[in-house]
């Protein structure tokens, strides 16, 4: 019998997995060799020592470009032709080394980080003996303690607890970023079970992940008793024990296979959009590279077809030569010119990238301005590829709590009967209340003692929260009560802990719920009891929550808070307007809820009661029926007051949410939390203003009237998007967007159930059109709240823009692990360093400590990045093209031979030595505004939006300019040369003289060039600018001054020498280099002044650029020049 | 990464560097330097045109083509591959003084002396006196490494093989006789090139050096005796070999052949009637090329180039031309920065 069991266990390995707790097999399944399972490492590190190199190599070789270096570089060894493999090979070897390293030592920090988490020693049973061992070593089956505070190391069923009913309390704040306190139960107390369980599965929220059947004992085994688990046995890694002491738990997922690992592996490559912009460039070049090898060779066989063209006397071929096949031959001159030309896709751009990001980025960490004293600690980039993309923002999407604000709520005011009472200083005035003069009391008035105790009372009674038990630990870091408290509250909802604190200050004390009994401490030190009869829970639809006590009199009452929308209805109307005015000032920044109360018969009781245990008891449609019955109690009440509770923001939030808009980019808050304190931070962030127009797309509107959801939902949506997108007027595109609709603003709500039937509507069709008229609308929206999400919704609301037409730069900014999701789908992670665990600043791209350090981190950081690089990949393009088109056209005055026109020490030492640095130097330093200036001007963010630097229009203008540059650089001198006597002597200049003026020329041109662009010269810039200039003609003068032994040929003795005695090839030197860069000047000279002093100017510029018509004509070359 | 974080948890380095706050000056090409800058470029550049132009104009070149195409040429008859040792005669007359120096070119067209696979046909080590690389020249000799008797070819390659090797001799007609002009043949290869970069190996007599070896396909004469009148003339730093071993860059070029610095002629050729004997040896015509003689003198611009001159006029007025421009475009409208 047991026999057939364990095979029907085998059977379906494929779909679970059976555990012996304690590696306690029965006997007779001791031939049963347990299953494998992974032990409990976390490896999130690529290389080890010894697959580095190659595995390395080859990740590095599947990049395109390298890929294409390489061929390159065999062909070169290959076949015969102009240019040395070193020439391609140096380069290519230097770039390969470089991003090794790089690339190394980034897997150094992972193994580090890895090492961190593995080597955490965990106590583990084991026959009856606790032994410490390292987290990665526990195995599945292993009987693992865990204590209060500590984190879960590994997926555990709960065998024991220390409480007495079996449970404990954990907090998976690091796994779905709620900071509440859940109860986890154990149904095991048998040391010897074996636990069925499916296979891992990567589902967060849809524990079902014990489909587990037990085995209690081994006479249970053999009766076949089994027991089933669900999710509240299960222990998850990462979350976190509170509340209880220690616990036992038996490890089932481990190492990979944990739910968390299996969440968050994929953390994909991202890759930013100039690193898509240098690829599409890079093909443009490649097809101009290879067209120009097909010219030269089609060229090349066309003029050798004239007669003594192939094969003139001087230059008889050699016999392999003669013998080599037409096409053949063909073919390999095509490669050579191929590996002559090649040079025009810059090698060492790739590096010279890879250098600035990986550089650039620790301007990020050493900035003083994002260090916090609090945390002390400062910025911390995670992946330097994407310092750019933080100037190409278009969404942010921000998580709410933690991030906007600081999760912190806060009890502010109160307003019982009408009178406001402002809880001003919680340590000097605890025990009376400090009325202010706000407009409703203009007199020192207060409520009758009677109402404020009534309010109080109703604030202790009704709620769900519980009274923390005092431990040994004491005072933790609890998100939800802050140190300074003697009592901790434990609740689902931290405003309800707010409310029961801020009564708590007013002298009325909740002191916890004995055997169905709530206690409370009263003004006067006495301690009243009220039996707890029902709690009305609170649910999204009802937007309020009620209980029913019996005090000691006797008397049966119902206290109710909710949502002003939903108790006003429910009151007497004379009782509204005088809290009305106090509710609706508050709503605006602060969660306010409205408190009321109600005096039931006893027949009105028995009624009620009798409905509820009926309802509750119904085994169908148990939702509606209880709905109608709290309907029904909760009536008639009469309002005592409102509360005003305050999430405080993060520092700043305001602030930065302000700039953010003003540089154009729309903020989005996803959050996991209700609408309504939502939506009050939204106003106290500043994202809805008072005149935004809110269209509101939750469950509440669908539920108003319309017989089906469906059509609900298709209505609501047909309208706002006629609201806002059709009646809008036109925007123009880019730039200015939502600039623009400042005439009226609007404000989208949505939430997580509403967004999957959007996101997930019945049929296809609908599907589709909903989620367009969805986005339309959002995207013309100012601001776009979106609640109640699941984490893995908000990674879909961020694809889902992130997708959208256009595809914008998306950003995700939060700090709990349940935005680890959205961190990594959007282009842009950002975690910020909170309370919430460390998931969200380990899967980030970049984390700060505040969430205020977001605007420079963009406005300035970003833009500077953002504008350094598109710059600096311009600029190679522009160089590497105006370097190899005399080259190019030099083809056809050689026989189309492939000669090349510089030296090969030049061609190889131009990318890498003569201009790489002050480009280098110049993405490092550059600012062509100052940061202040950044800061203070949100809108010039704008400016580079969409990629404005990179798109084709700026590339042409580039490639323009490579091509006339080039151009001018050859034929110059081909007029130069129509005369090679250009020694006052009367000696001619050979074809290395020809090599050598273009070279100098070109050297010149395009330093002096990107001096002309630098709108910031630190001692950096001019060292390197002029240090490089200086190093050429240094260099050229070396190189050319020594026979070198290891050259076969001392083409360049004296060349350079030579040409400088010559005063034609200077007077050309300084009319090509005079001339190529005249329009430039011309440019620079139109230009909009910047820097500090063009501060003044910056801000006139933005007022007048309006009105006065002749700025408009000075400024058409400005405009144009800006985005170049 | 958590100990990463540690390392840095003591707050950032407060220098200028790492906060971005360079002292940096920042450029204000602003109207007010411009127009007088563009102004100033314009003066010198105008300046500068004028002097090279009147220099350019001032430079007499005389060109004459003796490839004897048209069968009324005097060298028709040699241009005939299958006539060997031809000399033919080419008369031509000077009306006023060609001032001195004056500088004797011969110029060849199409004649790709930039191919890159002819380029590389020589031996820098042989060429340098490597007595070894006389016995085994280099590969990238080849098809001129080995003769037929697989005997090394010294001074090997094309570039070496296909030296030009007609020779001139000029007479002024003084009353009905010739009177040789004296041609001076040192210092029309580059100094450097003369005296470091090709030696002979240290062997005298230098004839031994070359035994075992074989003289260029082509040539008439071993390298040896390139120049019979002067010994230290001879082997790889015999001037014209120099001169010819100096690629040109363009495929119509010319090369500098002797300079006429002496006697009578010192101050240059007088008017009067000339005759050019030339020893027509050099083929051109399979390839389509031309041969010719050019006489000129030079200035500190070196010969005569008019595009620089141009060039210079041109980009200076324009720079006047611009500044003008601007300084309407600056009183009209006022740029904003100066106010």
């Amino acid at each position: 019998f047991m026999y057939l069991i364990l095979l029907g266990v085998d059977e379906r390995r494929v779909d679970s997995r059976t555990i012996y707790v304690g590696h306690r097999a029965c006997s007779a399944t001791e031939a049963f060799i347990p299953a494998k399972f992974c032990d409990n490492r976390i490896v999130s590190s690529k290389y080890t020592v010894w697959n580095f190199l190659p595995k390395n190599l080859f990740e590095q070789f599947r990049r395109i470009a390298n890929f294409y270096f390489l061929i390159i570089f065999l062909v070169q060894v290959i076949v015969d032709t102009p240019t040395s493999p070193v020439t391609s090979g140096l380069p290519l070897f230097f770039v390969i080394t470089v991003t090794a390293i790089k690339q190394g030592y980034e897997d150094w920090l992972r193994h580090k980080a890895d090492n961190e988490v593995n080597k955490y020693p965990v106590t583990v049973l084991e026959n009856g003996c606790r032994i410490r061992k390292e987290s990665e070593k526990i195995k599945v089956g292993d009987v693992v303690e865990v204590e209060e505070d500590e984190t879960f190391p590994c997926d555990l069923i709960l065998l024991q607890s220390s409480r007495d009913d079996g449970t404990c309390f954990v907090t998976t704040a690091s796994l779905d970023g709620e900071s509440n306190h859940k109860v986890r139960r154990n149904d095991l107390e048998s040391l010897y079970a074996a636990i069925e369980c499916e296979q891992p599965q990567p589902d967060l929220y849809n524990v079902s992940v014990c489909t587990a059947q037990l085995l209690t004992k081994l006479s249970d085994l053999l009766m076949g008793l089994c027991r089933s688990l669900g999710p509240e046995n299960l222990l998850l890694k990462g979350a976190t024990l509170k509340n209880t002491q220690k616990i036992c738990g038996v490890a089932v997922y481990t190492g990979m296979e944990t739910k968390m690992a299996l969440n968050y592996q994929g953390k994909s490559q991202k890759r930013s959009a100039v690193e898509k912009s240098i690829n599409a460039f890079l093909l443009v070049y490649l097809c101009i590279l290879v067209s120009k090898a097909l010219v030269c060779t089609t060229l090349k066989y066309v003029w050798q077809s004239e007669p003594g063209q192939d094969e003139p006397w001087y230059n008889e071929k050699t016999q392999r030569e003669k013998d080599t096949n037409r096409y053949l031959k063909m073919f390999t001159d095509f490669l050579s010119f191929m590996v002559l030309f090649n040079f025009i896709i810059p090698v060492s751009m790739y590096v010279t990238v890879e250098m600035q990001k990986f550089l650039g980025s620790f301007f990020i960490t050493w900035d003083k301005d994002f260090f916090d004293p609090e945390i002390k600690e400062g910025a911390l980039v995670n992946t330097s590829d994407l310092n750019e993309e933080l100037g190409q923002v278009e969404y942010v999407f921000t998580d709410k709590t933690g991030t906007l604000t600081q999760n912190n709520m806060e009890f502010i005011e109160c307003c019982i009967d009408g009178f406001q009472y402002k809880y001003r200083d919680a340590s000097s005035e605890l025990d009376g209340f400090c009325v202010t003069d706000g407009p409703v009391s203009k007199l020192q008035q207060k409520a009758g003692r009677e109402k404020e105790e009534l309010f109080l009372r109703a604030l202790c009674l009704c709620h769900t929260v519980q009274v923390k038990e005092s431990t040994e630990q004491g005072v933790d870091g609890e998100v939800i009560h802050p140190p300074q408290e003697q009592r901790g509250f434990i609740a689902s909802s931290p405003d309800e802990v707010a409310l029961v604190k801020g009564a708590m200050r007013y002298g009325f004390t909740f002191l916890g719920l004995e055997s169905k009994s709530m206690k409370i401490l009263n003004r006067n030190n006495d301690i009243e009891l009220y039996e707890l009869l029902h709690v009305l829970n609170f649910d999204p639809v009802r937007r309020r929550m009620s209980v029913i006590v019996r005090s000691k009199s006797g008397d049966t009452l119902l206290f109710c808070k909710g949502a002003d929308s939903s108790i006003f209805p429910r009151v007497r109307q004379e009782e509204v307007e005088r809290i009305r005015m106090n509710v609706e000032r508050n709503a605006t920044g602060y969660r306010t809820l409205c408190v009321a109360y109600k005096i039931l018969s006893a027949e009105e009781y028995a009624q009620a009661d009798a409905g509820l245990r009926e309802a509750r008891l119904a085994l169908q449609d148990r939702e509606e029926r209880l709905m109608t019955v709290y309907n029904q109690v909760e009536t008639g009440m009469s309002l005592i007051g409102a509360t005003a509770v305050e999430d405080r923001l993060q520092e700043e939030a305001a602030e930065t949410m302000e700039a953010l808009q003003g540089a154009g980019i729309k903020v989005w808050v996803l959050t996991g939390d209700k609408m309504e304190t939502a939506k009050s931070t939204c106003y106290a962030c500043r994202l809805f203003q008072r005149n935004t127009e809110l269209l509101e797309l939750t469950v509440r509107t669908l539920e108003d009237g319309q017989p089906s959801r469906e059509q609900r939902l298709h209505d609501l949506l047909v309208e706002y998007h006629k609201k806002a997108v059709q009646d809008a007027p036109p925007v123009k595109a880019g730039v200015t967007r939502s600039w623009s609709s400042a005439g009226h603003d609007y404000g989208f709500i949505i939430d997580g159930a509403t967004l999957s039937m959007v996101l997930n509507s019945s049929s296809e069709s609908n599907s589709n059109s909903y989620k367009n008229l969805f986005l339309q609308i959002c995207q013309n929206c100012t601001s776009v709240l979106c609640c109640r999400m699941a984490p893995l919704q908000k990674a879909q609301i961020v694809k889902l823009v992130k997708n959208s037409k256009g595809s914008p730069i998306t950003l995700s900014i939060g700090d709990g692990a349940n935005d680890v999701s959205m961190i990594l789908e959007a282009h842009v992670g950002i975690g910020i360093k909170g309370k919430e665990g460390r998931q969200a600043v380990r899967n980030s791209d970049y984390a700060i400590p505040k969430l205020k350090h977001l605007k420079k981190l963009l406005l300035a950081h970003g833009h500077l990045y953002y504008v350094r690089i598109a710059h600096l990949v311009q600029y190679f393009f522009y160089k590497n093209l105006c370097f190899i088109l005399p080259q190019f056209l030099y083809q056809f005055f050689c026989g189309y031979s492939q000669q090349p026109l510089y030296d090969a020490a030049y061609l190889t030492m131009y990318n890498i030595c003569f201009t790489s640095m002050p480009i280098l130097a110049y993405s490092l330093l550059e600012q062509h505004i100052c940061m202040e200036v950044l800061l203070d001007n949100a809108p010039l963010y704008r400016e580079i939006a969409k990629n404005a630097m990179l798109r084709w229009g700026p590339f042409v203008y580039w490639t323009f300019l490579g091509v006339f540059h080039g151009l001018l650089f050859f034929f110059g001198v081909r007029f130069l040369f129509s005369n090679p006597a250009l020694q006052d002597n009367g000696q001619v200049f050979g074809n290395w003289s020809y090599g050598t003026i273009v070279f100098t020329v070109l050297v010149f041109t395009v330093t002096l060039k990107l001096a002309l662009d630098t709108r910031h010269w630190t001692w950096i810039n001019h060292f390197v600018i002029w240090g490089s200039l200086a190093f050429y003609v240094f260099f050229s003068f070396f190189w050319g001054g020594i026979i070198w032994p290891f050259l076969r040929q001392q083409r360049l003795y004296f060349v350079f020498a030579n040409m400088l005695s010559s005063v034609s090839a200077w007077l050309v030197i300084i009319l090509l280099i005079l001339l190529s860069l005249l329009p430039e000047i011309l440019l620079v000279v139109f230009r909009k002044p910047r820097g500090p002093h063009a501060r003044q100017v910056q801000l006139n510029h933005t007022q007048t650029h309006t009105h006065t018509h002749t700025h408009t004509l000075i400024l058409s070359a400005p405009l144009f020049s800006s985005c170049l | 990464m958590v100990k990463q974080e540690q390392e840095i948890a003591s707050r950032p380095d407060n220098t200028a560097f790492t906060q971005q706050r360079l002292p940096a000056w920042q450029p204000m090409l602003s109207a007010g330097i411009v127009i007088p800058g563009f102004v100033l470029i314009g003066l010198a550049f105008i300046g500068i045109g004028v002097a090279l132009f009147v220099t350019s104009q001032s430079i007499t070149v005389m060109e004459l083509d003796y490839t004897g195409v048209e069968r009324t040429s005097p060298c028709f008859r040699c241009s005939d591959p299958n006539v060997k040792n031809c000399v033919c005669q080419l008369d031509f007359s000077i009306a006023s003084l060609f001032k001195g120096p004056v500088f004797f070119y011969y110029g060849l067209t199409n004649y790709f002396q930039n191919y890159r696979r002819y380029g590389v046909s020589k031996d820098d080590d042989q060429l340098s006196g490597d007595l070894d690389s006389f016995t085994s020249p280099s590969d990238t000799c080849s098809p001129y490494e080995y003769d037929s008797n697989n005997k090394p070819i010294v001074p090997c390659g094309s570039v070496a093989n296909s030296m030009f090797n007609d020779t001139f001799k000029l007479y002024q007609i003084v009353n009905g006789t010739k009177k040789q002009v004296p041609f001076d043949g040192k210092g029309i290869a580059w100094w450097t090139d003369y005296n470091v970069k090709y030696r002979n190996p240290s062997v005298t007599p230098l004839r031994d050096a070359f035994n075992g070896t074989v003289k260029p396909l082509f040539w008439p004469r071993p390298a040896y005796e390139l120049d019979p009148s002067d010994p230290a003339n001879n082997g790889f730093i015999n001037q014209d070999f120099l001169v010819w071993m100096r690629r040109a860059a363009l495929p119509d070029f010319r090369k500098l052949y002797r300079r006429i610095t002496e006697g009578d002629y010192a101050q240059g050729l007088p008017a009067g009637n000339y005759s050019l004997e030339i020893a027509y040896n050099y083929p051109v015509l399979s390839f389509d090329g031309r041969k010719k003689v050019v006489l000129s003198n030079v200035s500190w611009m070196g010969g005569k180039n008019e595009f620089l001159g141009i060039a210079y006029l041109v980009i200076g007025s324009l720079c006047i031309v611009m500044s003008i421009i601007m300084l309407i475009v600056y009183a009209k409208f006022k740029f904003p920065e100066e106010e």
